[in-house]
């Protein structure tokens, strides 16, 4: 297992492991297609579990947009209701049905409000893709420099004060950084940062001034995260062969640091960041919340607590697919780049 | 926390021999991990304050006091009172019972039933292993907050449906790590030496698999540790967790602490100051006993 | 905005100060009508939830009353000055039969939809007959409330006719109902889910924008046929959902009301911050918590055991404590308090649990549970909501109190459609319940209580063809008097004879906004709010 990351957003683990084997064109190819072909029965088996899932997961939407609240209904509009969203269907019905607008390209509406789902979803991705993007160059401008810092003068005080600030961030839930951000820029300036979401495009300032916190508390955890990787990686690299021989040559420190240790050391790092990146687009459920924020972690606690199975579908397939998605470029990179992964 | 190279990869697949308890084992923990001792002698504070919270903490933490909301911390309240009068630092040491509980439960319980199907995927390997690690995929393609929170909307809340529901979240991780490790020890001689003289599946996978694959087990179940505790707080602040009026941090954030943040700071400040204080104990530890116990960063 | 820090007890001084400054800014905020209305000025205000669709007669929440019925009128209208007098809104007069079967409206002349057509008596049949008898593939959640209506007809463009098969009890007010929006009739014989997702009505302000998540804006009907009205230019929702952000937005003066209500302690953080710059009004709110028992479910099938469990909770008590952190307070029957079918105080503590001897009660209740032989330290579950307001601090009200009978009742919080459905399927011991509506009616308020194979509101599993009676019995007496009686019987044998359910407290409405919106009036419930047409900004 990897960090003692925080919730919901890491997946060190899933790091193809470095083995040592001969280069053959012919062999990664075949592994491509290999991962590739693997991808589809996985997405089916993500698809069959969320729609599985859902059936299992007690609660109605009808009951809790007609019921709730003691509104004077009878049974009749309640069933209509249920034929209308085609509830009353079989279950297999309802999945074929749910798949075969997949293959059209089509998610559905949402039942709860008739919107087509991909449109409620591209709504908030728009905030979820820039918050993820903004908290992944923060995380990266803080990390890369401090591990590297780290790593150099391993066991002096530099070290020891990354080694603090990281420990430290992997601890501290981000919504609870969020919420002292809050109760600081309240108490101190009076200031609280816009409670809607304005586009960049629009509004560039309003826009930041909202992001730039949730971004800041969830970039903190992130860069914890990334920094120990870098740091780990760079010892790990700087133990190795080559460097030692160029350390022999003669070559100064920085020359080597750079043409040779930071490069090999990267990949892990830039794995890290790939897949974190991957989960913080679905993953942020409470940082969101904290920040009033309409994002895709929003609308999954609200679809979920609306039982509106389509949208939820769709959700839950979209943050699958992203990841299955990034960590198949992740491999690819890696078999193109790292000339000793054998493929079985 | 001089923790050493990869302190966060990946248990790179290395066999890893079985630990031996050696004699001296934990002088030598404290002597070369002050600070790992330190964060241990922390956890063993929180557990004795979590054990003995009917005699430590000032107040019952369940009364209320409607004449006495949000009183400031002071010498009746140390870190101030609540919405509904109640007393924040008695109800953070009972909370350390809900955060042990949800943490030790759900990480024993997730990593040991990972573990076990990691290592009889890798020892059966085939078809067996193909479809386990297919599913591993499937369920690792998730955060971890929407995989816990879809087991709680299956099988309810609760502090040991909690337990649950996180162990469950942390299975295919478990899994996955302690599978990496199975398969290179699988290779082994002696491990086919095993299969040859025709031992139970059971008998190769306890006796033999499993001490092998103990270190990574034991660096994953920390690790598990303070997630668990992270995911609680997460899980009950979304409401998906404990129900009031039982004391657990996260739900002490949730609601009037952030409503009346700027009335009533303290309400919000003392129970994310515990939750990140027994987080930090957990991987300060976990990040020691990683050292301790790989022998490839035994340098 | 800075926290108090006046020494010694904050809490005390502070607490003072809030309760004399709301009792003068109650008294301040009362009779500004004298002054002439002021033009202009754009309303912003906070909606916590965001509307499901468009049409208002298949949806049942306040989030899409709030921000999209500015765009409609009603045929008839609640007098939010004057609740619950009905007034005219589409309708400029009406007649009723003497009977009562028969009822006519005139409708005003003149009136344009936003797309300049004119609006016709064909527009509110086709609205109306939409609610009474929806046609296939269209919802009409209120349809039962209007069971009693045989025809509804529209001789000439200016005239139409509600025939009734018998004198259905304050059916005018049932008319008014906030959710009665009336559509036109070309775009609904085209399409009868149009309304679902687009706007088109008569109202004093048309549809500007909805961004989605953030916003529903409208501005002036230039063409509202009341002259001089609306005032404003415009108004803004914006759609808060977290309650943090909604005091901060009003605290920072980003909006200036929310129309459904705050608690008392974010009420007095307001006027601890903004002073005099707000002003505070409250009322008994159209909405109860109950707890409903499991009668399928041992002991709860006993009678005794039910009322022992009411007789236990202190009511008047409750509603002093609770009323100082929830936005509950009224002590009450199954029709609200204040209400005129209300049953008054001295007949009330007759019942079980309303009594004001506490201790006679629990005593009473120990001996009920004894002879029950439910043993001492029986422990059961109370299924809540997992919504802080008002329902955990009730939970841990009644909690409390089950304990001081010896019970050992565990709380348990779920979320709103986890909850529900175990209601549905009789998967709980007792659970707290709520109903809110817009109009006190027994046909509405009763029907939850009929029996479960009559009422999908019904989550109790009773079966009782006596209440059946009853509810008809009332539902179908034009005399008042005779039906008040019918419904005190109701009364008396679902919360004290059989003790079906029990009622905790009745909520209560705190409205604070800021001073300089006038025209702002609290009745008891958030449906019938807002009518922005009456509402101006002074500054």
């Amino acid at each position: 297992m990897g960090a003692p990351h925080a919730v919901g957003e890491a997946a060190s683990c899933l790091f193809p492991p470095l083995r040592s084997g001969r280069w053959v064109a012919r062999a990664v190819s075949r592994y491509i297609l290999s991962r590739l072909l693997l991808i589809l029965p996985t997405l089916l088996a993500v698809a069959v579990l969320i729609f599985l899932l859902l059936r299992v997961v007690p609660g109605d939407i009808v009951e809790l947009r007609l019921v709730l609240g003691g509104s004077y209904v009878t049974p009749e509009v309640i069933a209509a209701e249920r034929a209308r969203l085609g509830l009353d269907a079989p279950l297999w019905e309802q999945f074929l049905t749910w798949m075969l607008g997949i293959f059209r390209l089509d998610l559905g509406r949402s039942m709860w409000s008739g919107e087509p789902v991909a449109r409620e979803i591209g709504l908030r991705l728009q905030l979820s893709l820039q918050l993820a993007l903004m908290a992944t160059l923060f995380a990266t401008a803080a990390a890369i420099p401090l591990g590297v810092l780290a790593a150099v003068f391993r066991g002096r005080w530099v070290d020891h004060l990354v080694q603090v600030i990281s420990v430290a961030g992997l601890a501290v839930p981000s919504f609870w950084l969020g919420i002292l951000m809050i109760l600081f820029l309240l108490s101190v300036f009076q200031y609280l940062p816009p409670l809607t979401f304005t586009p960049l495009w629009v509004d560039p300032k309003a826009n930041l001034a909202q992001l730039i916190w949730p971004a800041l508390a969830v970039g903190y955890r992130y860069s914890a995260v990334a920094t120990r990787m870098t740091r780990s990686a760079l010892l790990e690299v700087l133990g190795e062969d080559y460097v030692r021989t160029a350390w022999a040559k003669g070559l100064a420190g920085m020359v080597i640091l750079r043409k040779h240790a930071l490069r090999n050391a990267l990949m892990p790092v830039v794995t890290v960041i790939g897949l974190e990146f991957a989960f913080l687009i679905g993953g942020l459920v409470v940082t969101e919340q904290v920040f009033n924020l309409n994002g895709i972690g929003k609308l999954i606690v609200d679809a979920i607590g609306q039982r509106d199975y389509t949208l939820i579908q769709g959700l839950l397939l979209l943050v699958a697919s992203g990841y299955i998605l990034v960590n198949f470029l992740v491999d690819l990179i890696y078999a193109w780049i790292d000339p000793r992964i054998s493929y079985r | 926390m001089a923790s050493g190279p990869s302190a966060d990869a990946v248990p790179t697949v290395m066999a890893v021999p079985a630990i031996r308890p050696r004699p001296g084992l934990a002088v030598r923990f404290l002597r070369r991990h002050p600070v790992g001792t330190a964060a241990a002698a922390f956890i063993a504070a929180m557990v004795l304050a979590a054990t003995f919270a009917p005699t430590v903490a000032p107040y019952d933490p369940l009364t209320t006091d409607y004449g006495g909301m949000f009183r400031p911390p002071g010498r009746d309240h140390w870190f101030g009172s609540d919405a509904f009068g109640r007393d924040v630092f008695s109800r953070i040491l009972y909370g350390a019972r809900t955060a042990l509980l949800v943490g030790f439960g759900a990480s024993v319980v997730g990593a040991t039933a990972g573990a076990v199907i990691g290592m009889a995927s890798a020892h059966f390997g085939g078809i067996v292993d193909l479809v386990t690690q297919r599913l591993v995929d499937v369920l690792l393609s998730f955060p971890l907050i929407v995989v816990a929170m879809a087991i709680v909307a299956v099988i309810g809340v609760g502090t040991d449906k909690l337990v649950l529901a996180i162990a469950l979240s942390f299975l295919p991780r478990a899994a996955r790590v302690v599978r990496s490790s199975a398969l290179a020890v699988r290779e082994t001689v002696y491990l086919e030496a095993a299969r040859a003289m025709g031992c139970s599946h059971a008998r190769i996978i306890f006796r033999h698999m499993a001490p092998n694959v103990m270190a990574p087990y034991l660096v994953m179940l920390t690790s598990f540790l303070g997630q668990a505790i992270l995911l609680e707080a997460s899980l009950s602040f979304l409401g998906l967790g404990v129900s009031e009026p039982t004391p657990a941090w996260g739900l002490m954030l949730r609601g009037a602490a952030v409503d009346f943040l700027q009335r009533a700071p303290w309400m919000a400040v003392f129970p994310g100051l515990a939750i990140s204080a027994a987080v930090l104990a957990f991987n300060v530890f976990g990040d020691a006993l990683r050292d301790a116990l790989d022998p490839k960063l035994r340098v | 905005m800075r926290m108090q820090r006046t020494g010694g007890r904050p809490g005390h001084r502070a607490g003072l100060a809030v309760m004399v400054g709301i009792l003068v800014i109650g008294l301040l905020s009362y009779p500004v009508t004298a002054q002439t209305p002021r033009q202009g000025g754009i309303l912003t205000y906070i909606v916590t939830a965001a509307p499901p669709s468009f049409d208002a007669h298949r949806e049942t929440t306040f989030a899409m009353i709030h921000p999209i019925r500015p765009h409609y009128n009603l045929l008839v209208k609640f007098d939010t000055r004057n609740y619950p007098k009905v007034i005219p809104d589409l309708a400029e007069s009406w007649t009723s039969s003497r009977d009562g079967m028969t009822w006519t409206f005139k409708i005003r002349q003149g009136v344009k939809f936003h797309d300049g057509s004119i609006l016709t008596s064909r527009d509110i049949k086709a609205s109306f007959d939409r609610i009474v008898f929806p046609p296939e593939g269209v919802i009409s959640v209120r349809q039962a409330v209007y069971q009693g209506v045989r025809a509804i007809e529209a001789p000439d463009p200016q005239t139409v006719v509600f025939r009734l098969k018998w004198a259905v009890p304050s059916f005018l007010e049932k008319l008014a109902s906030p959710f009665n929006w009336i559509y036109k009739a070309d775009i609904l014989a085209r399409d009868q889910r149009w309304y679902e997702r687009n706007v088109m009505g008569t109202g004093p302000f048309k549809f500007v924008e909805y961004v989605r998540g953030s916003r529903w804006v409208g501005r002036r009907n230039e063409d509202y046929f009341e002259r001089g009205k609306p005032y404003l230019d415009g108004y803004q929702a914006l759609f808060i959902t977290s309650r943090s952000a909604m005091i901060a937005a009003l605290k920072g003066g980003q909006a200036l009301i929310e129309f459904r209500g705050v608690s008392p302690a974010e009420r007095d953080d307001l006027v601890r911050t903004l002073g005099d710059r707000i002003a505070v009004q409250e009322a008994p709110w159209l909405c109860n918590l109950i707890v409903t028992f499991n009668t399928k479910k041992k002991p709860f099938d006993d009678a005794r055991v039910r009322r022992a469990l009411t007789l236990a909770v202190d009511r008047w008590g409750g509603s002093n404590a609770l009323s100082q952190i929830a936005f509950v307070k009224p002590v009450g029957g199954m029709m609200r308090p204040g209400s005129e079918m209300a049953t008054p105080e001295s007949e009330l503590v007759k019942l079980a649990g309303y009594g004001r001897n506490i201790q006679q009660a629990r005593t009473e209740a120990r001996a009920l549970l004894r002879e029950a032989g439910v043993p001492e330290n029986f422990s059961f579950t109370l299924k809540n909501r997992d919504v802080a307001m008002p329902y955990e601090p009730i939970g841990i009200f009644l909690v409390d109190q089950w304990r001081q009978i010896g019970l050992h009742v565990s709380h348990v919080q779920q979320e709103t459609a986890t909850y529900l459905a175990d209601l549905r399927a009789l998967n709980y011991d007792a659970a707290v319940d709520f109903a809110c509506d817009f109009i006190d009616d027994p046909d509405i308020q009763l029907a939850k209580f009929v029996s479960a194979d009559i009422s999908p509101l019904n989550y109790g599993g009773y079966i009782d063809r006596q209440l059946d009676l009853m509810y008809f019995q009332q539902s179908r007496s034009a005399d008042r008097a005779t039906r008040l009686r019918v419904v005190r019987q109701f009364e008396k044998r679902v919360l004290h004879d059989q003790a079906y359910v029990m009622y905790v407290l009745w909520w209560q409405r705190i409205i604070p906004y800021w001073r300089k919106l006038q025209g702002y009036k609290t009745t008891t419930n958030h449906y019938v709010e807002p009518d922005l047409s009456e509402y101006w900004l002074s500054e």
